[in-house]
């Protein structure tokens, strides 16, 4: 199997090389073959150039155009590249590099996508009312593209080549993490959802998507429902 | 003939104004012909409810309305709301291939590790 890595970053100089670091000591640990390709999304503080000599490759937007263009930029050069399965990896270092062998094993045994569950098994640490945000998001989720979900905003997925072949993200910014279920459910990809560990500093709680933002998720969400 | 009302003269003068400025982006291609006869239709009827406020009046008792400058404002508040509405997937749609143009530049200029 040919792996690759995808992770979007925007402006995450600060943590990215320990992000980076980890992510090579545990797939090394874990004896996971895979490429690790960074794309940066028109950072401002070098964080392409902090990561360069940790990834194997680097794709640069001149121009910041969100999570959603950098994860299709991602998924494209998987699918350029022959890629047999790809995970997509956030870089403020809330996710743990020893879940990609799992999610990797369930593609493996013929699962389209994987998507990484904040909410199977434990999920100490998060804040009541994210969780109350995360829960109308799915349920929203679910009425807009039919398919159910514990966590239809993790950052964390698999996906096999199939998926990396037909997958057509148009959505640009936060509202990408929902447009995933809405091509599952379109391309009928087989799903299934493992337990992820999260690691909440107040970095990432800083940097990750806000519950005030879940508004313009939904508009942009009714946009391309009735646009 | 009855004199124009100084409000009638206004709005004639402005609805051809815009009536003009429809055909004129079309003559320069940056409307189609459907989007003028849209523009165009708008503003003829808009001419009709000047001159002949009477036909709002009657128009608006036909959906249960009493008043017809009542009328004008539901439908114009409606239009409103659907023209931001297309304007908003106008712009996502740009920012859509924005994003392509920048993501096909980056792909072309990969960098790999040595």
């Amino acid at each position: 199997m040919k792996n690759l890595i995808i992770i979007p970053a925007f402006n995450e100089s600060a943590v990215i090389e320990t992000t980076l670091k980890d992510l090579r000591h545990s797939l090394m640990r874990d004896k996971v073959k895979a490429d690790i390709l960074l794309v940066d999304d028109g950072s401002s503080d070098n964080t392409g150039g902090v990561s360069a000599p940790h990834v194997d490759y680097l794709l640069t937007h001149t121009h910041n155009c969100g999570l959603g263009a950098a994860l299709a930029t991602g998924i494209e050069f998987a699918r350029r590249g022959g890629y047999d399965a790809c995970v997509t990896f956030d870089s403020d270092g809330q996710h743990d590099a020893s879940d990609i062998a799992r999610a990797l094993e369930k593609l493996e045994s013929g699962y389209d996508i994987v998507i990484g569950s904040r909410f199977v098994g434990s999920h100490s640490g998060m804040p009541i009312f994210r969780r109350v945000v995360l829960f109308i998001g799915n349920f929203i989720t679910f009425l807009f593209f039919g398919v159910w979900t514990t966590d239809s905003q993790s950052g964390f997925r698999g996906l096999s080549k199939r998926a990396i072949n037909n997958l057509v993200l148009k959505s640009n910014r936060m509202e990408v993490s929902s447009e995933f279920f809405s091509e599952i459910h379109r391309l009928s990809l087989k799903m299934c959802e493992i337990p992820i560990h999260i690691r909440y500093t107040k970095y990432s709680l800083g940097k990750g998507q806000k519950n005030t933002a879940s508004m313009g998720v939904l508009i942009k969400l009714l946009y391309k429902v009735f646009g | 003939m009855s004199f124009l009302l100084p409000i009638q003269f206004v709005l004639l003068v402005f609805i051809i104004f815009a009536a003009s400025r429809a055909v004129l982006q079309f003559k320069g291609g940056m409307i189609r012909f459907g989007a003028m006869l849209f523009w165009l239709g708008i503003w003829a009827v808009a001419v009709v409810a000047i001159f002949y406020p009477e036909t709002t009046t009657q128009f608006a008792k036909l959906l249960g309305i009493g008043r017809g400058v009542d009328v004008i404002l539901y439908v114009s508040i409606a239009i409103l709301f659907y023209l931001v509405f297309r304007l908003h997937v106008y712009l996502e749609d740009i920012r859509s291939e924005i994003s392509t143009l920048i993501r096909e530049i980056s792909l072309k200029d990969v960098k790999k590790k040595k």
